[in-house]
């Protein structure tokens, strides 16, 4: 499809700028005014309407095609959070800031202020602060309170933060980002970060240890108590990556369980749309000691009843400018309202019957490498189909031919030709039903027509795109 | 109310196909003194009762002020069309774009509006968004030591309080340094930038417009960075850049600034996006994801996410950044709105934007007791003088329904009596006809 650039006829003009009701002032100096327009696309609102009308349709999103991305939690989104998130539309941040200006706001301090207490309740923390704007700013953030925490104890030797190999690459990235050197602990064969090398790895330059618990295999960890309790005897703090908090919801809160600090990807468990990459929100929840680390500003309720915000003198600073993505903190907000407390009991229960349900039915053709009852996902390994030519990733593009997103594939790394499947409490067994059989049909093929499976995707806009190509060509922008 | 599908029946079949007796069996593998001590929350409650309850929220939101106030996030207009495509279920119901033959409405947007970035800063590359405006400054700082190969970067204390707080915090792991120079009034003290730069400098940070409302000519700046190694980094407000030299113009490496004013919602915080732009050969030490455009088999044109050996989930602990969702659906609204306006359309709204704050400017300053702070060129705010304390003027203008401007007491102790005052096109003249006179009333009766 032509892009908007190319759609564009000099001398178009689409939405109109409303006339001026002041003087002309004088220009800005020369040197400080732009040469000439910006090259922005000349075009018509309703050739603007059709473009991003006809583009959104070159994709496969939840409201149109089951999306089974495992790790990734791509549940529906419901529609009644979607109006509740616009409520807040015209309310400017800065107002909270302002003198006196806190009493304007009370309705969205609110929010804030019970979404906190929510999500505390939910995963067994002391306090949650909302301002991390997506996952992987809140493991940042909550590496950054660690080490705030260490530093305050006059503890400043510890360097490492130890992470499974199967751990998401933000993990590492963002204990990285906070300046910490990393320290892989392999999966053992049961699945889980092996125990011994585990405490082989943990000495007195260990500031942290981060989980995922679900891992990214599907799969509890029984040892996770033991995990803590090593990691506290040798002076470090434990982080839970909440990416799989759905499985486990009303079942195992994180805090019980001797974790410090916690991150909740609102997208993921509390069914905010991933909005093509983003917007997420990342509030994360810390043990009673950690509290006073928490960045700044705290939004806290007097005891009047009223809101206020707070500076935070002891803590990490500020990580975004204001209180976090607040109209995503809205959706959640509603969420968790609208279903409460059995609600959530639910969304734990079905997310991990429906997994293992489409475990049990599809590994009779495809490896299982971890064959355990897993929780909200489950990771197959393509590596039979490979004896006949194909890769996970041909399995993934005939999906797309067949109206499927396909599943994470090549994730986590620790499994060669992963297939990881996420179906979430939403869907129906008729849809997994439907999903399984092509599955089962894309197993049926690779024996007896890889090409078939070579060649998918056929019924898509384009082909299969040559990435390397593309990172050679770093085309990034039309000219 | 519930959104999981299967009926009892469906549960029966599934456990029977699964092989265990119940669903509570399929937790199993979590030992009971591992179990939840408590999940106190109340019962659910239909939409009905939960669009009643929001309401009651929402009705105390301040929306009856009138904003003179900025602080990095705007009042601006969106057209219709922003919001109407936006909402498209196939846009926001998306996940990142790893598939790309199933994902190229995203992409191509995606590539879209990096366009439309390298447009507006004058700049060759840019990525798919970042979160913010303050963490895109950090980027940008943590991006300029990657290339540099050097640790202290110079910030520029006219460069937005907010985001220097966030500055520092994500250098203070990386025992980086911020060498921080204070203003010289409302301008940045281009002089005493220029002697803090030595070879160990990765980069100078600066702003445009500054905090305070000023533009300023940064070329001198870019020249004598350049002359010692280090990077320019120029965090701009995008409206600004329909009518002020773009930040390649004024020879910068690296842009960055806030999106929100781009078609996004102020809405309490965000969400929000955070653009950054550069030269090419600075490509590979971007963060965060980068379409980029290729052919498929066939040979026709199509999108995909590139330059992937720089990301977490193949570099881990190497990776450019940490960041994995970028703000890809406000990135689109910010492409949707300036493809909306078009050449034209933004140019007229920088120009306007322009002329209401020269405008208020002149009202207020003609106000008795109030004098103007920034004696050079101004884009949307201007910072003024008043006679008494200005957190006090703001909070008595805030019981009359006008938020007057931010008070810099606060950030920039010694300037408890002055106030940034911003004006976007969405501020009638009435309106600030209206701000100057309650401030007459309030310093004078």
């Amino acid at each position: 499809m032509e892009l908007i650039f190319e759609k564009s006829v000099s001398g178009r003009t689409g939405v109109r700028v409303p006339l001026s009701d002041v003087p002309t002032a004088a220009p800005l100096p020369d040197e400080l005014t732009r040469k000439e327009p910006v090259r922005l696309p000349e075009v018509g609102e309703l050739d603007l309407v059709r473009h991003y009308t006809n583009l959104s349709r070159r994709n496969f999103s939840v409201d149109t095609n089951f999306y089974p991305l495992g790790s990734c939690t791509m549940k529906y989104n419901t529609k009644v959070t979607e109006n509740v998130g616009g409520l807040f539309a015209s309310c400017h941040p800065m107002l909270a800031l302002l003198p006196g200006g806190d009493k304007l706001v009370q309705g969205p301090l609110a929010v804030i202020h019970e979404l906190e207490r929510q999500l505390a309740e939910i995963t067994g923390m002391e306090e949650v602060t909302t301002q991390p704007l997506a996952g992987a700013h809140g493991e940042m953030t909550g590496i950054m309170v660690i080490a705030a925490y260490h530093k305050a104890r006059g503890d400043e030797k510890r360097k490492y933060v130890i992470v499974p190999d199967s751990s998401h690459g933000t993990n590492p990235a963002s204990a990285a980002m906070a300046g910490y050197e990393i320290v892989t602990v392999p999966t053992a064969p049961y699945g889980d970060m092996d125990l011994d090398l585990f405490r082989q790895a943990m000495n007195d330059e260990v500031a942290a240890v981060m989980l995922t618990c679900p891992n990214t295999l599907g799969l509890f960890n029984p040892h996770i108590a033991e995990i803590c309790a090593i990691a506290h005897e040798g002076g470090a703090l434990t982080y839970y990556d909440g990416a799989n908090l759905n499985a486990i919801l009303g079942k195992v809160r994180p805090g019980d369980v001797g974790f410090d600090v916690i991150h909740v990807n609102l997208h993921k468990t509390f069914g905010t749309p991933h909005g093509g990459g983003g917007p997420g929100s990342g509030p994360i929840g810390v043990r009673g000691d950690l509290v006073r680390f928490l960045p700044t500003p705290r939004v806290v309720r007097r005891d009047d009843g009223s809101y206020a915000v707070e500076d935070h003198p002891e803590g990490i600073g500020r990580v975004s400018d204001f209180f976090g993505n607040f109209a995503i903190m809205m959706r959640a907000y509603a969420y968790i309202t609208l279903l409460g407390r059995e609600g959530l009991i639910e969304v734990s229960e079905q997310a991990v019957l429906n997994a293992n349900y489409m475990m049990a039915r599809l590994k009779e053709e495809y490896d299982l490498p971890f064959d355990q009852t897993c929780m909200h996902e489950c990771v197959f390994s393509a590596s039979r189909q490979v004896q006949s030519g194909v890769h996970a990733i041909d399995v993934a593009k005939y999906l797309i031919d067949r109206g499927f997103h396909p599943p994470t594939v090549y994730f986590p790394l620790n499994v060669k030709e992963a297939i990881m499947i996420e179906p979430t409490e939403t869907e129906s067994k008729q849809t997994m039903d439907a999903f399984i059989e092509v599955m089962l049909e894309a197993a049926r093929l690779a024996r007896e027509n890889p090409e078939r499976l070579h060649q998918a995707p056929v019924t898509t806009p384009v082909g299969r795109l040559d990435e390397t190509r593309a990172a050679r060509m770093q085309q990034v922008c039309c000219e | 109310m519930g959104y999981c599908p299967n009926t009892p029946d469906d549960i029966r079949d599934m456990l029977a196909v699964i092989g265990a007796a119940s669903v509570q069996e399929l937790f199993a593998p979590i030992p009971p003194e591992l179990r939840a001590k408590s999940f106190d929350l109340p019962p659910g409650m239909s939409e009905l009762e939960l669009m009643r309850l929001m309401r009651e929220k929402a009705a105390a939101c301040g929306a009856d002020i009138t904003p003179f106030i900025g602080g990095g996030i705007y009042d601006h207009f969106i057209p219709a069309a922003v919001d109407h495509l936006a909402s498209r279920a196939e846009f926001y119901t998306a996940y990142t774009p790893y598939q790309p033959e199933c994902a190229q409405g995203t992409l191509q947007a995606l590539y879209e509006y990096q366009s439309a970035i390298c447009r507006l800063t004058g700049l060759e590359a840019s990525n798919a968004s970042l979160y913010d405006g303050g963490t895109a400054v950090a980027e940008a700082a943590l991006m300029s030591l990657r290339i540099t190969d050097r640790h202290k970067v110079v910030l520029d204390a006219s460069v937005n309080p907010l985001h220097r707080e966030i500055v520092t915090g994500y250098l203070h792991g990386l025992s980086a340094e911020a060498v921080v120079v204070a203003p010289d009034g409302c301008a940045s003290d281009l002089a005493r930038l220029m002697a803090s730069i030595d070879d160990e400098t990765a980069a100078v940070i600066v702003q445009s417009p500054n905090f305070f409302g000023s533009v300023q000519d940064f070329r001198e700046l870019a020249q004598k960075a350049h002359d010692h190694e280090a990077l320019l980094v120029v965090s701009c407000y995008p409206i600004a850049l329909g009518l002020v030299a773009s930040p390649g113009e004024m020879g910068a490496d690296i842009a960055v600034g806030e999106g929100q004013s781009l078609g996004n919602h102020v809405s309490f915080g965000g969400p929000y996006f955070g653009f950054i732009a550069t030269r090419k050969r600075f490509i590979r030490n971007l963060p965060g994801r980068i379409a980029g455009e290729t052919i498929d088999h066939q040979g026709r044109r199509g999108f995909v996410l590139t330059l992937q050996a720089r990301e977490q989930h193949i570099k881990r602990h190497k990776a450019t950044s940490n960041i994995c969702s970028n703000q890809s659906l406000c990135a689109l609204r910010g492409l949707i709105f300036c493809a909306a306006l078009g050449k034209k359309g933004f140019e007229d709204l920088g120009l306007l934007n322009y002329d209401k704050a020269q405008y208020a400017k002149s009202v207020l300053g003609a106000v008795r007791g109030v004098d103007l702070l920034n004696p050079g060129a101004t884009f949307n705010e201007f910072t003024v003088a008043l006679p008494k304390d200005a957190a006090e003027v703001v909070q008595r203008l805030l019981d009359k329904g006008v938020a007057a401007g931010v008070p810099l007491g606060q950030y920039y102790p010694g300037m408890e009596r002055a106030l940034v005052v911003t004006v976007t096109e969405k501020r009638t003249k009435e309106e600030i006809d209206r701000l100057a006179a309650l401030l007459e009333e309030v310093l004078w009766s």
